[in-house]
Formats: C-alpha cells, sequence, structure tokens
C-alpha cells in the first residue's frame, strides 16, 4: 500500500518558486490498476517523479507498507520494488537494449529479453544487440522502456503516458501486456494516459489538474463524468477554442 | 621467459593468455624476445633502426598479426619503427598495442611508428590498446605515430583505444587514401588524474570517390586535459565523416578542433564535435533501475567507451 500524506512540491521557476503539487493525500491500494488523468501541466508526471523519489516534496511525506520512505532517495526506492517509465526516456550512447534489460533485471538473474521484448512488440532479433542511442525511433524508444519496467519484479509500476508514439496496432498488443502484467506482478499499478482504452483498464481513476486531485473515484464512477462532461477539465471560461482545432485523444 | 607482469599485460592490450597463434613479434623493454612467421606472413628486424617489417603476401585471408610491446623497466625511452606491407587483395588483422608496468620513479616511454602501405583492394583492421600500471612515480608516456597509404579500392579500420594509466599521450594518424579507398578510425579514450591527451588525425581523400569516417570517443576525469585535432582534407570527389564526441567530468579541460577543407565541388565533408557532461536524465534513469549513482555512472561511462 502507497500513502501520500498532505504533500506538496515546490519547484523553482525562471519567476520565483511556482506550486506544482497542492496537498495531495492520497492511499493506494496492492492488486489494484489506477490510471492519474488530466491536462497538462495538472501535476501528473510531478506526483509520479515524487513516488519515484525523483523529485523531494516540499511538504508532506510517503509511506510504503507502512514505511516512512520520504527520505529515501531514487535507488533505495527501486530497491522496494518502486519503478517509473519516463515519459520521455533517455537515450544512452553504446548501450545496449540487452545490457539495459540486464540491469532492469539485476544484474545477478538471467534476463528473458525474448518475453519483454515481445510483450512490447518488439522483435528480439531486431533489437536486443541495438544500442539504445539516436538510431531508435521515438516508438522504439518508447516500448524498450516499458519493456524495462517489465523485466523488473515491480510493487508499484508507474508508466508515463506510455502510449504516445506507439502506432494504433503495437497499441492493442500494449493494453494487452498491461492487463497481463498487472495480473502477474499483485503489486500497484499506476498509468498516467488521457486514453480511452486505458482509463478502461483502472479499477480507479484519479483526475489530477492545477496541481490537485479535482476527483477520484471507480472506473464506473469516474468514466462517465470525464468522457461526458469535458467541463471539468476545460472550463468553458477558460476555453479560447473550438474542440475541433485540437487533437483530441478521447 | 614471461612473467606474471607480462602476461597481464599481454592479456590487457591484446587480449593474449600466452604466446599466440600465427604470426607475432613481442618485444619487452626494447628488444624483440619472441618472433614467428608464417607462410604469408613474414616478419623481420629492420636493418637501419630499431623495429620490424611486417610482410603479407597479396591475397592472403584471413590471418593475424600480434605485435605487443610490454615494458616493466623504468626509465626506458623505446623508440621503434614497425613497417606494414599488406599485398593486394590480403584481407588481415593486426593487433599492436603497448603496455606498461612502471612501478620505479624514472619515466617509462614508448614510440611506436607504424608505417602501414595498404594495397590495391587490400582490407587490414589495426587493433592498438594502450595501457598503463604500477604503483611508482615514474611516468608513462606513449607517443605512437600511424601513417597509412591506401591504394585503389584499400579499406583500413583503425580501433585505437587507451582506457587507463597513460600519463601523457602525443598520438599522430596521417592517411592518405587512393581511389575508392575507404578509412575508418575509431578512436577511444579515458584520462584521469593529471594525464594529458593530445590526439592528431590527418586524412587526405586524394583519390576518386574515396571516403573516411572519424569516430572519436573520450572521457576526461578529475584533472586530466586532452587535445583533439582531427582534419580531413578533400582533393576529388569523396566524402568524410568526422565525429567527436566527449564527455567531461570534474576538474578536467577538453578543447576538440576539427577541420575540414574541401579543394573540390564535389568533396562531401561533416564535422560534429561535442563535449557535455552525463545528462542527469540517463543517472535517475539508471538509478530507477536500482543502480546507485555511482554503478549509474560507470555503466553509462562504458557504454559510451564500449
Amino acid at each position: 500500500m502507497l500513502e501520500i500524506k498532505d504533500l506538496s512540491l515546490n519547484v523553482e521557476g525562471e519567476k520565483g518558486s511556482v506550486e506544482i503539487l497542492h496537498n495531495i493525500n492520497l492511499t493506494l491500494e496492492d492488486n489494484k490498476f489506477y490510471v492519474f488523468t488530466g491536462p497538462n501541466g495538472g501535476g501528473k508526471s510531478s506526483l509520479a517523479k515524487v513516488i519515484m523519489g525523483i523529485y523531494k516534496p516540499t511538504q508532506g511525506k510517503i509511506f510504503f507498507n507502512g514505511r516512512d520512505i520520504t527520505d529515501l532517495d531514487i535507488t533505495e526506492r527501486a530497491h522496494l520494488g518502486i519503478g517509473y517509465a519516463f515519459q520521455q526516456p533517455p537515450r544512452f550512447k553504446g548501450l545496449t537494449v540487452e545490457k539495459l534489460l540486464q540491469i532492469s533485471a539485476g544484474n545477478n538473474k538471467v534476463v528473458d529479453c525474448c518475453n519483454y521484448l515481445y510483450d512490447v512488440g518488439l522483435c528480439v532479433q531486431d533489437y536486443v544487440g541495438r544500442e539504445v542511442d539516436n538510431s531508435l525511433s521515438g516508438g522504439e524508444l518508447k516500448r524498450i522502456e516499458i519493456a524495462t519496467l517489465l523485466a523488473r519484479d515491480l510493487k508499484v509500476a508507474i508508466y508515463d503516458e506510455p502510449e504516445a508514439g506507439i502506432d494504433l496496432w503495437s497499441f492493442s498488443k500494449l493494453i494487452e501486456t498491461f492487463r497481463n502484467v498487472h495480473a502477474r506482478q499483485h503489486g500497484i499499478t499506476i498509468i498516467i494516459s488521457h486514453q480511452e482504452r486505458i482509463l478502461n483498464l483502472a479499477d480507479e481513476i484519479i483526475l489530477l489538474a492545477d496541481g490537485t486531485i479535482k476527483q477520484q473515484g471507480s472506473r464506473e464512477y469516474m468514466l462517465p463524468l470525464l468522457l461526458g462532461d469535458i467541463e471539468r477539465i476545460c472550463p468553458r471560461d477558460r476555453m479560447e477554442r473550438g474542440e475541433d482545432s485540437v487533437e483530441c485523444n478521447r | 621467459m614471461l612473467n606474471a607482469i607480462d602476461k597481464h599485460l599481454l592479456k590487457t592490450i591484446a587480449d593474449l593468455h600466452d604466446i599466440p597463434q600465427g604470426a607475432y613479434n613481442i618485444r619487452k623493454n626494447g628488444v624483440g624476445i619472441s618472433r614467428s612467421s608464417t607462410a604469408n606472413i613474414e616478419i623481420k628486424t629492420k636493418e637501419d633502426k630499431p623495429g620490424i617489417d611486417v610482410i603479407i603476401k597479396p591475397g592472403t585471408k584471413g590471418e593475424s598479426v600480434h605485435i605487443p610491446v610490454i615494458i616493466s623497466a623504468e626509465g626506458l625511452n623505446d623508440v621503434v619503427y614497425n613497417t606494414f606491407d599488406i599485398g593486394e587483395g590480403a584481407d588481415v588483422l593486426i593487433v599492436a598495442g603497448c603496455g606498461i608496468h612502471n612501478s620505479g620513479e624514472g619515466k617509462a616511454q614508448h614510440d611506436g611508428i607504424h608505417n602501414f602501405i595498404v594495397r590495391k583492394g587490400a582490407r587490414v583492421r589495426y587493433v592498438e590498446k594502450h595501457y598503463g600500471e604500477g604503483n611508482g612515480r615514474g611516468e608513462r608516456i606513449l607517443n605512437p605515430q600511424t601513417i597509412l597509404e591506401l591504394e585503389e579500392g584499400a579499406y583500413a579500420e583503425l580501433e585505437m583505444v587507451q582506457i587507463k594509466g597513460v600519463d601523457s599521450t602525443k598520438r599522430y594518424t596521417e592517411a592518405k587514401l587512393g581511389k575508392e579507398a575507404h578509412l575508418l578510425i575509431t578512436e577511444r579514450l579515458l584520462t584521469h588524474g593529471n594525464q594529458f591527451a593530445e590526439s592528431r588525425i590527418l586524412i587526405e581523400l586524394i583519390g576518386q570517390d574515396s571516403s573516411t569516417q572519424v569516430i572519436s570517443r573520450s572521457v576526461a576525469q578529475e584533472d586530466s586535459k586532452q587535445i583533439f585535432y582531427p582534419r580531413v582534407v578533400g582533393y576529388n570527389r569523396c566524402r568524410g565523416h568526422v565525429q567527436c564526441d566527449s564527455i567531461i567530468m570534474d576538474n578536467a579541460q577538453i578543447r576538440a578542433i576539427p577541420e575540414i577543407s574541401a579543394n573540390h565541388p564535389d568533396a562531401q565533408l561533416i564535422h560534429e564535435a561535442a563535449i557535455g557532461k552525463i545528462a542527469g536524465e540517463q543517472l535517475i534513469k539508471l538509478m530507477s533501475l536500482g543502480l546507485s549513482e555511482k554503478e549509474a555512472e560507470k555503466t553509462i561511462l562504458e557504454g559510451f567507451l564500449r
């Protein structure tokens, strides 16, 4: 179980301190599938990075299975079984896909690249020896990023907009993979997404906007609200453009 | 004949566990100590100056030559001239390299001056590894020169690696390429402490459709200094690409001064040079997989210098 209590995050920007997250209170339970959704800049990725230990909260505490992990660093949290798949994964010159998956699995384990790459729709023969550098397309890099989490034995797996850059055909495969991995790992799965098909996987949906939790609840409760009432995310008084002028993922 | 230190140096620089198969010449502390020629590869001592001539018969394929140099004595300044004549249509591997174990106060220096003639249609892969060790304060210095001439359709691949323990190095590489010849140079360099490394490269693309690619990757740590001067000059319809990529750490200093120079309207020359520290995102990604910051840094550097 992951508990977030009275958590706030401020970061220093060009115009001084900006509050990114404000007074977040959230309890995430084992074996549950969560989707964080909401507008860009709403605080979804920041909350994920606070859970991973990449950002230190300005206020508040994080408890993992009853233990206060607020002061643990990234590596220590990784050892507890927390993992985060980046929205924009970094590239590494000279580091092969196989080596990256080996690090993910743990250096003392035999890594089964075949299954992890297959799960993200990549052919092992084509990719295992490839370097994780600029030669990979954005979509390929994202899928390898997801595979680095599949290779781990995670208690909390966070995927940050995993569908970005991935083609429609592979997307179905990925949905299936998330469902299977969640069933296998018996932990907490969190996906940050706007995709209806991913929202459909959720046990619970959490709507983040302006750095706070605007609404949360079961999929059955949240989906009609999200899909039916766009005004909750984009209030009319703040809308300057029509919906037809933007690419909409719903 | 070979003691434990010698064997360790040989393993590090030439991946050799003992006396190699095929043609070889092992030089220790300024003198040749062991040699073997084969039916196709003849190694003989130069008559006018220290060094050897390695003559590879035309058409020799799949054979290798190992010519490691080991230095375990201090106060030695070993200058050696080696000439390689690679016959038409041959395809061979040459493994050179120098390991210095200096546990004394005086400096130990090896300057290997290597001349290559790669004849028409021949292919050669040349691997040169430099390594230094020893607890003494004596400096370990390596100043290699590699001069190549590639005839029509010849192909040469140079892999030059200096990973550890060499206090000072001044490397000079020069090549003249004939028609349709191709030269690939990959350079890997890591310096630390107060080490200094300089690499000058001059490649002249003389023949039509000659081409070259230079890939230089380096890491400078602590108070070390590195300077790179890669130059590619095109005199004909030709292609050249120089890539210098460096990771800078601690208080190190790196200068990269690439030059491309075209003397023909159909010369296509490109250079790229970048110096930067390890990206924070890379460290965070590997730490989020369970590595410590130090382990993450090591993994990134190993990949980069692979």
